[in-house]
């Protein structure tokens, strides 16, 4: 028994206030969906959470007409100063129910409350303070002299971020005068639900924003109905390459969010403590369920060891358990489709000869968990330096020169993120300029602002969310010349 | 830690400008990376049982510390008595690891603590500006030893160490390192390096290394006369230097945090900082300390209120 036992240290759930049975958010109201019911779970427990009503052709139908007609009456035409006040009282109500989101989203994800309080409700909020503060001043964002907003935008999220990705998708829309029509993942529906009750809240005029639950069918019905003007995704790239192929040809504009493989590219003169501390946020963050994880560790030869044994020595400190437990660093893997995901392609590394560490950390027996894993000896080859696993699993190779680094780096059809460990400013700014990666991170890693731009490159997508570039999404003529 | 580091070690203390070579050799901090890490530990929620232990840890590793112009005999042994039973009414109190003092209190406190268990510590080498002569110094030293002093807290020569004069840094703490071995018992030697006056963490971390190459058995963040004293992230420099200095060498030494900390909260932050930063070795009053004088009453009533369910006022623990 360790010396120093931390006694449980649980968030109390009542504070998420579930309710037994939740409602798509339709033209303001919450309404039954015509679709077949689901069944939400606490991926920690592999108990039943919720069920949510979901919609099904004629529901979207009626979102999609609510979104236009709030659109071409009311939201288009207010004054950007009045769009903001709406935007910044959605902002202030999201600080106020943060807890009350924050237990919901480690609930319904997985996520160690630790992550959900202090990262995403907080970023999430931030996201809207943001945008409402560009709603006024669209003219002076650099993107043409009167920028028009594009119509309804149809968005479409995914399970890992469920509230901080509905405020990378609805804040810009909303400041730039768009309505919305929002799918939220099938596995994590519960905290987008509780966000349209903070919309009713904020006396949001009816149809700006719509809420329909449901799976991939739901997410296809939306992205391909004619009445979207503009679909945004974040997703895997297997669906990704899906949308864009049904949008060929369609006059519906489109940004794309997809997978990633990044490269965390640690130097010899890097700070190694800091850089040890970089790598876990960068592979451990969130059970590894993040797109633009740092899931390949790149380290230059000379250090390798030493990077490895105090990796090692700092990933057995990392506590697997409760979500809820405040002092929990990783906690449940989303889905038990997603664990079998994960188990498979950590299989397919040991037969392809990587060598596998796990930490010895207890795990729990019931839900879905999967104890940090660091696989050494990878090869370019392999499945696991190739596919994103999206999950607490790092793949470690080793490099000799900055030219070497840079070609392993790049040596991926992903182009999300990438990060980089030097103590030398020069290299730096010269790896930034070779890297092919939408995000790079020097000397920290996983960290997000609204005011920074976040988007890939090859078959991470295209488009950017966050910061001025972030607006152009939604503005006709800004992007792509059309005026 | 790697081979390389084991061998460098060797070739540290050479002389002057290998010791240079060394110090300048180490891997940078960064500051961002490092207090991101600070403020994230910080959140860990200690409870029930786990807060009991570390209350009662935490006492124990307290030297209870008194250094002011003003202090008398009285004082300090009134210090001690508070030293041996913290908290009277409840007995099950641990005490305190030891006093700290002047080197001419050290006597008083000397003799106020035989066979209590309870140590006598005493600053020394021109606490705490350290600007005096080397004979001075030692002299100091020697005053504190011979009062019967078994911890010695000598402060470092940070003006020669912002010259960039490592070596005479280092040779200094050697000759104190020495005065206390001519006493007749063990003497730990504990090395202020006053952070808040070395500015960098690049800074903190050079210095600890030196600390341990020259023999120091304890690295201390700070005199508590100078702001800021101690603070999470400089702790974390060092616990990390003590425990990458036991992973090449093999030996054990501590850090000993002092300034600043005043609650419980507090104390109990830089104990899981311990626990997860150096390991769980370091729970123990031989590596780790708390310099501090308020922070007793404080954990005495924390200690009260986990027991007793309710907070009783600052009135029932003894100044």
């Amino acid at each position: 028994m360790p010396v120093f036992d931390y006694a449980p240290a649980p968030e109390n759930r009542d504070i998420a206030r579930v309710k037994q049975y939740y409602q798509p958010f339709i033209g303001g109201g919450f309404v039954d969906g015509d679709g077949e019911p689901l069944k939400t779970l606490n991926p920690a427990t592999g108990e039943v959470l919720a069920e949510v009503s979901t919609v099904a052709s004629s529901d979207v139908d009626s979102a999609v007409h609510a979104a236009r007609r709030s659109f071409e009456r009311v939201w288009s035409p207010m004054p950007g100063a009045e769009r903001a006040k709406y935007i910044f009282r959605i902002a202030r109500l999201v600080q106020e129910r943060a807890r009350e989101l924050a237990v919901l989203e480690s609930l319904d994800n997985g996520k160690p409350i630790r992550e959900s309080r202090d990262a995403d409700i907080p970023t999430a909020a931030a996201h809207f303070f943001y945008h409402a503060g560009w709603a006024d001043k669209l003219e002076y964002a650099g993107l043409g002299a009167s920028p028009q907003p594009v119509g309804v935008a149809g968005q479409v999220i995914p399970w890992n971020f469920p509230l901080l990705m509905l405020a990378w998708k609805i804040a810009p829309a909303l400041a730039t005068g768009n309505t919305v029509v929002l799918k939220p993942a099938e596995t994590t529906p519960l905290t987008a639900l509780v966000f349209a009750e903070i919309c009713q809240q904020a006396d949001l005029p009816p149809g700006v924003v719509n809420i329909v639950p449901g799976a991939g069918d739901v997410g296809e019905m939306l992205v391909t109905h004619p009445g979207v003007d503009k679909v945004a995704f974040t997703g895997s790239t297997e669906v990704g390459k899906l949308i864009q192929r049904q949008l060929a040809g369609t006059r519906t504009r489109l940004t794309l969010e997809l997978g990633g493989k990044a490269a965390n590219i640690v130097f010899d003169d890097a700070p190694v403590d800091q850089a040890i501390e970089g790598i876990v946020n960068g592979i451990f963050f969130n059970q590894g369920h993040v797109c633009c994880a740092g899931s390949r560790l790149l380290v230059q030869e000379s250090i390798t060891d030493e990077v490895l044994a105090k990796l090692r020595s700092r990933v057995e400190t990392l506590r697997i358990g409760d979500p809820l437990d405040k002092n929990t660093d990783i906690g449940a893997i989303n889905s038990a489709e997603q664990l079998a995901k994960i188990r498979e392609l950590v299989a397919s590394g040991e037969e392809e000869g990587a060598q596998r560490w796990t930490s010895p950390c207890p795990v729990p027996e019931k839900g879905f968990f999967f104890a940090p894993t660091v696989f050494s000896g990878v090869e370019s080859s392999m499945r696991i330096a190739r596919e994103e696993i999206f999950g607490p699993v790092l793949s470690v190779q080793t490099f000799r020169t900055p030219d070497e680094a840079v070609t392993k780096a790049n040596t991926t059809p992903y182009g999300l993120s990438a990060g980089v460990w030097t103590e030398k400013g020069s290299r730096i700014l010269w790896l930034t300029s070779k890297l092919r990666a939408g995000v790079v991170w020097a000397n920290t890693f996983n960290r997000f602002d609204p005011a920074a731009p976040f988007g890939g490159y090859k078959e991470s997508g295209f488009g950017r969310e966050g910061g001025r570039p972030g607006l152009a999404a939604y503005l006709k003529g800004a992007d792509d010349g059309e005026v | 830690m790697s081979v390389a580091l084991t061998e460098r070690l060797d070739d540290a203390t050479r002389d002057a400008s290998s010791l240079r070579r060394f110090l300048d050799g180490l891997p940078g901090v960064d500051q961002v990376g490092l207090e991101q890490r600070a403020a994230t530990l910080a959140t860990r929620s200690i409870k029930q049982d786990a807060k009991r232990w570390a209350i009662d840890t935490a006492i124990s590793m307290v030297d209870l510390t008194t250094l002011e112009g003003a202090d008398t005999r009285g004082a300090v042994r009134s210090l001690c008595a508070k030293a041996v039973r913290p908290d009277p009414q409840r007995p099950d109190t641990p005490h305190v690891a030891a006093v700290c003092v002047y080197p001419d209190l050290a006597a008083t406190a000397v003799e106020a603590l035989a066979g209590t268990g309870v140590a006598v510590a005493s600053v020394a080498t021109a606490f705490p500006s350290g600007r005096s002569n080397r004979a001075v110094k030692l002299a100091d030293t020697a005053l504190a030893v011979d009062s019967g002093a078994t911890e010695v807290d000598m402060v470092i020569d940070r003006g020669a160490f912002l010259e960039g004069r490592y070596g005479d840094v280092f040779d200094e703490i050697v000759a104190v390192k020495a005065a206390c071995a001519a006493a007749q018992d063990t003497v730990h030697l504990k090395v202020i390096l006053e952070t808040g006056e070395l500015a960098t963490y690049d800074n903190v971390r050079k210095a600890s290394w030196l600390a341990l190459l020259a023999g120091g058995d304890v690295i201390k963040t700070s005199t508590g006369k100078v702001s800021p004293a101690a603070t999470l992230p400089v702790a974390h420099v060092m616990l990390q230097a003590v425990r990458d200095f036991h992973e090449a060498t093999g030996e054990l030494r501590g850090v000993k945090v002092a300034g600043g900390i005043r609650t419980t909260k507090d104390a109990i932050r830089y104990l899981v900082a311990v626990n997860e930063v150096a390991g769980e070795w370091w729970l123990t009053p031989s590596l780790f300390r708390f310099g501090a004088s308020s922070l007793l009453n404080d954990l005495l009533l924390q200690r009260r209120a986990k027991q007793d369910g309710h907070y009783s006022g600052a009135n029932y623990v003894p100044e």
